[in-house]
C-alpha cells in the first residue's frame, strides 16, 4: 500500500518555521504508513508536538524520557511479539537523546537486535534547551556550552562523534546516513530500513533555524549543501560489513565547505578565519580521500 | 502443592503463574536468580514470555513502560542499586497508570556498598506513586507476588507496585510455601484486559505528552485518588484471596495488642524474629504486642490508628534512615497521629541496615528505651541500636 498522500503527521504542530525535522518525520511515516507504533525521546520534536490535550501524532506514540526512546521501542517490540502481531516500530531521537545520554540504550536495543527502526534527528546541538553543544555538534560550531570568546575563538574543539559507524559496528541490520534534501536517496533509504528485519539506524541530518542560525527559508538550501560540500557524506552499511560500505550519493562537482559555513550564524567566526576553513576543507578531503572509493552507483 | 522454594522464585512463580507476557530485566544481587528463573521457564517452555534481557535497570523500566503501554501484562525484579537506576522512570510509570509489578530483594544502598537487608530502596522510592508491599516470608512474597497485579491492574486503580522481600534472609532462603494451583491463579486473575488506553494501530493515541501548568496537577490529583481508592480495592482482593487460597492478608496484622502497653512497629522478616520476642516477653508478664506493616503505599493511616490507639508507646523498628530526620515509618506514623487528641509515645528505632542481624538482644535494648519512655522518663526520638557510636564520635572528632 502506499500512503504518500496521507498525513500521519499533522500540520499545526510548534516546531519553528524551517526547522528540518517535521520534514524528516512527515515523510518517514508516509513510507512506514498506518500499521505502526513510533516512541520518541525528549527533545524538541516530541515537546512542539505533543502539548496536551493536542498531539501531532496519527499513529500510536509514546514518549517517556529523554535517554530511553530505543529502550522504550524496545518494550514495544518485544510487547507486539508476545501479542503476535507484527507492526512497524520507529524510535525518532534527537542527538542528545542518541549520541549522548541515550547512547547506553541504543546499543544495547542494536546489540539485542529488535525489529526497531531507530531515526537520529540531528541539528547538532541540544536545541530543546537552547543549543547547548552534544557530542554530535561538529568542531568550531558555537554553542551556547562551546562559546566563542578570546581564549577559546573556536567554539566546540572537538570533533563529531562518528554516531553511524558506531552503530554499524554492532553490526546492525541496517545503517544509513540521510539527508531530507537529497530526497530520492533518503526515501529510498527508509524504504530500504523499513524493509529489514533486525535493528536499523538512520543517522538524518536535520537542520535547526534557530540554533544554526540561518533563514528559515533555507532549510533545504542549507542541508543540500552539507552534502553537497562532502561535511554530510551519505553511505549505508549493512551487517557492519564496513568492506562493503556503500556511498549512495555523490555531487557531480564537491562544493567548498566554505559555501556551507558562511551560510549559518554559529560558523561566523570560523569563515572569519581562513585557516579555520582550511582545516575543514582538509577534514573533509581526507574523508573523501580515505571513504571515496566505497562510492557505487 | 507444598514445595520449598527461595524468596526470589516466589516472585519468578508469582510471575508464571500470572502469566506476565514481558519480562525486561537486569541481574543485581540479591534479585539476580528472577530473571535467571524466568529465563529457566521460558527455556523449558514452562512458561510463554518474551524475556529482554537489557543492558541496564533504566532500560528494563522503559521497556516495562513501553511493553505495558503496548497492553500487556509486565514484571520485573530488582534491587538498591537497580531501584535507583530506575528512579527517574518509576515516576512516569506511575503517572501513566501503567500496572507493571516489580519484585525487590530489599537491600541497602551504597556507599559503602552492601548487598545485605535493609528497606532503604523502597523507602526511597515510596513518593514514585507505586503500591507498596513487604513480605514477611516466601509464602507472603508468593501471594502478594500474584494479588500486586490484581490491585495493580484494578480499573479503579491502575497503578504500578512493588513487592519486596528481604535481601538474603528471604531472596535467598529455602522456605516450604502452599504452591496455588494454575487454574486457580487463572480465575483469580483473569484474562489479563489492560483498563487503560495503549499502543494500538487501530485506535492511535498519544501516550507520555507535555502537560502544562493548567492540566498537570489534574494528572496528579488522578493519582491521588488512585491511591486512596486502593486501600478498598487492597481489602477486597486479600479477602478474595483468602476465600479462594485460605491464607488472610491485612495491610496492617495487629498481635498481642489488645492490652499492650508498648506496642512494636515492624515491616519484613523482622517481624518474625519480634513475634517470637514478644512471646518470650509475655511469658514474662510484659504488655507488649507488635503490628506488622505489609501495605507501605498507600499508608494505612485507619489501621495503624485502630491498632496502636491503646498503645502507650510505640517503638517503630525500622531498616531505613532519612538524614536529617529519622526514619520514614517513624515520620509517617507520627504525622498519622499528629491530629489526634490522645496519641502513644512514638519513639524511632533505626536497626539492622546493610544487614545486621536484628536478634533479641537488638529488641531488647528496644525495649528498654521503650520501657524507659513508659516510665516517664526522657528519650530521644531517634534511636540508633547496635552501632558502635563511641567510635564514629571519635571518627569524627567528637571526641
Ligand atoms: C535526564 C534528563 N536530563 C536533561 C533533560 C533536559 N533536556 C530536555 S531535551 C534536552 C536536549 C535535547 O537535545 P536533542 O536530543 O539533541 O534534541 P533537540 O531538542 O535538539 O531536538 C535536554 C538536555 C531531560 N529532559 N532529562
Ligand atoms: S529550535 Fe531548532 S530543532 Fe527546535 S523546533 Fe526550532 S528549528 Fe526545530
Ligand atoms: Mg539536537
Amino acid at each position: 500500500m502506499n500512503y504518500e498522500n496521507e498525513e500521519f503527521f499533522a500540520p499545526g504542530h510548534g516546531m519553528c518555521a524551517g526547522c528540518g525535522a517535521p520534514i524528516i518525520v512527515k515523510w518517514i511515516l508516509k513510507l512506514a504508513g498506518p500499521n505502526t507504533i513510533v516512541t520518541n525521546a525528549t527533545g524538541c520534536l516530541e515537546v512542539a508536538t505533543t502539548a496536551y490535550p493536542r498531539t501531532s501524532w496519527r499513529v500510536p506514540w509514546l514518549h517517556i524520557a529523554f535517554e530511553n526512546a530505543a529502550a522504550a521501542a524496545a518494550g514495544v517490540e518485544a510487547a507486539t511479539k508476545a501479542k503476535g502481531e507484527k507492526l512497524n516500530i520507529i524510535a525518532f531521537g534527537g542527538d542528545g537523546g542518541t549520541v549522548d545520554i541515550g547512547f547506553q540504550a541504543l546499543s544495547g536495543m542494536v546489540e539485542r537486535g529488535h525489529n526497531v527502526l531507530y531515526v537520529l534527528y540531528d541539528n547538532e546541538a541540544y536545541m530543546n534547551t537552547g543549543i547547548q553543544r552534544s557530542g554530535a555538534t561538529p568542531w568550531g560550531a558555537w554553542t551556547t556550552t562551546s562559546k566563542v570568546g578570546t581564549v577559546n575563538p573556536i567554539g566546540k574543539i572537538r570533533p563529531k562523534k562518528p554516531i553511524a559507524k558506531i552503530i554499524a559496528a554492532h553490526d546492525a541490520a541496517y545503517v544509513a546516513t540521510a539527508n531530507p534534501a537529497i530526497f530520492q536517496d533518503f526515501k529510498k533509504k527508509v524504504q530500504k530500513a523499513l524493509d529489514t528485519e533486525g535493528a536499523k539506524f538512520l543517522h538524518v541530518i536535520s537542520s535547526c533555524t534557530t540554533g544554526w542560525r540561518h533563514d528559515p527559508s533555507k532549510t533545504v538550501e542549507i542541508m543540500r549543501l552539507a552534502t553537497d560540500t562532502g561535511i554530510f557524506p551519505l553511505y549505508e552499511i549493512e551487517n557492519g560489513d564496513f568492506e562493503n560500505m556503500r556511498i549512495t550519493y555523490k555531487p557531480k562537482k564537491f562544493k567548498p565547505v566554505e559555501e556551507y559555513l558562511k551560510t549559518q550564524g554559529r560558523f561566523r567566526h570560523l569563515v572569519k578565519n581562513p585557516e579555520y576553513v582550511k582545516k575543514i576543507q582538509e577534514d573533509v578531503d581526507a574523508w573523501w580521500a580515505k571513504y571515496g572509493k566505497y562510492y557505487r552507483h | 502443592m507444598r514445595t520449598m522454594i527461595r524468596g526470589n522464585e516466589s516472585i519468578a512463580y508469582a510471575f508464571k503463574l500470572a502469566r506476565v507476557q514481558v519480562v525486561p530485566a537486569y541481574p543485581i544481587t540479591p534479585s539476580t536468580l528472577v530473571p535467571e528463573k524466568i529465563s529457566e521457564f521460558i527455556a523449558n517452555g514452562e512458561m510463554k514470555a518474551e524475556f529482554v534481557p537489557v543492558e541496564s535497570e533504566h532500560s528494563a523500566m522503559s521497556a516495562a513502560v513501553g511493553a505495558s503501554a503496548r497492553g500487556v501484562r509486565v514484571g520485573t525484579a530488582t534491587a538498591s542499586q537497580g531501584l535507583a537506576l530506575m528512579h527517574e522512570i518509576l515516576f512516569i510509570a506511575s503517572g501513566m497508570r501503567l500496572p507493571i509489578v516489580i519484585g525487590i530483594g530489599n537491600r541497602a544502598l551504597s556507599a559503602p556498598i552492601n548487598i545485605w537487608c535493609d528497606h532503604q530502596d523502597m523507602m526511597a522510592e515510596r513518593d514514585t506513586g507505586w503500591l507498596q508491599f513487604y513480605a514477611e516470608n516466601n509464602q507472603e512474597g508468593l501471594d502478594l507476588g500474584i494479588m500486586a497485579f490484581k490491585i495493580a491492574e484494578d480499573e479503579r486503580i491502575l497503578l504500578p507496585a512493588m513487592v519486596g522481600l528481604d535481601a538474603f534472609v528471604l531472596t535467598h532462603t529455602v522456605e516450604p510455601v502452599d504452591m496455588p494451583e494454575q487454574s486457580d491463579v487463572d480465575e483469580f486473575l483473569g484474562e489479563f484486559v489492560p483498563h487503560y488506553v495503549t499502543l494500538d494501530p487501530e485506535k492511535p493515541a498519544t501516550l507520555g505528552s507535555f502537560g502544562f501548568p493548567e492540566h498537570y496537577m489534574e494528572f496528579k490529583f488522578a493519582q491521588w485518588v488512585a491511591m486512596e481508592r486502593a486501600k478498598k480495592v487492597i481489602d477486597e482482593v486479600f479477602a478474595e484471596f483468602e476465600k479462594k487460597f485460605g491464607r488472610k492478608y491485612q495491610k496492617v496484622t495487629p498481635e498481642f495488642t489488645e492490652d499492650a502497653d508498648i506496642i512494636f512497629v515492624t515491616i519484613g522478616s523482622m517481624s518474625g524474629t519480634t513475634r517470637e520476642f514478644i512471646k518470650k516477653m509475655r511469658a514474662q508478664g510484659k504488655k507488649v504486642g507488635m503490628v506488622k506493616i505489609t501495605t507501605f503505599r498507600p499508608f494505612p493511616k485507619e489501621e495503624l490508628k485502630e491498632a496502636l490507639k491503646n498503645a502507650k508507646v510505640v517503638a517503630v523498628t525500622e531498616r531505613n534512615i532519612s538524614f536529617g530526620f529519622g526514619g520514614a515509618v517513624y515520620g509517617e506514623l507520627g504525622a498519622t497521629f499528629a491530629n489526634m487528641a490522645n496519641k502513644p509515645k512514638i519513639i524511632d528505632f533505626i536497626v539492622g541496615l546493610g544487614g545486621r542481624d536484628i536478634t533479641f538482644k537488638t529488641l531488647e535494648s528496644v525495649l528498654s528505651e521503650a520501657e524507659k519512655a513508659l516510665n516517664g522518663e526522657d528519650v530521644s526520638e531517634v534511636n540508633w541500636i547496635d552501632v558502635n557510636k563511641e567510635a564514629v564520635y571519635k571518627s569524627e572528632g567528637l571526641q
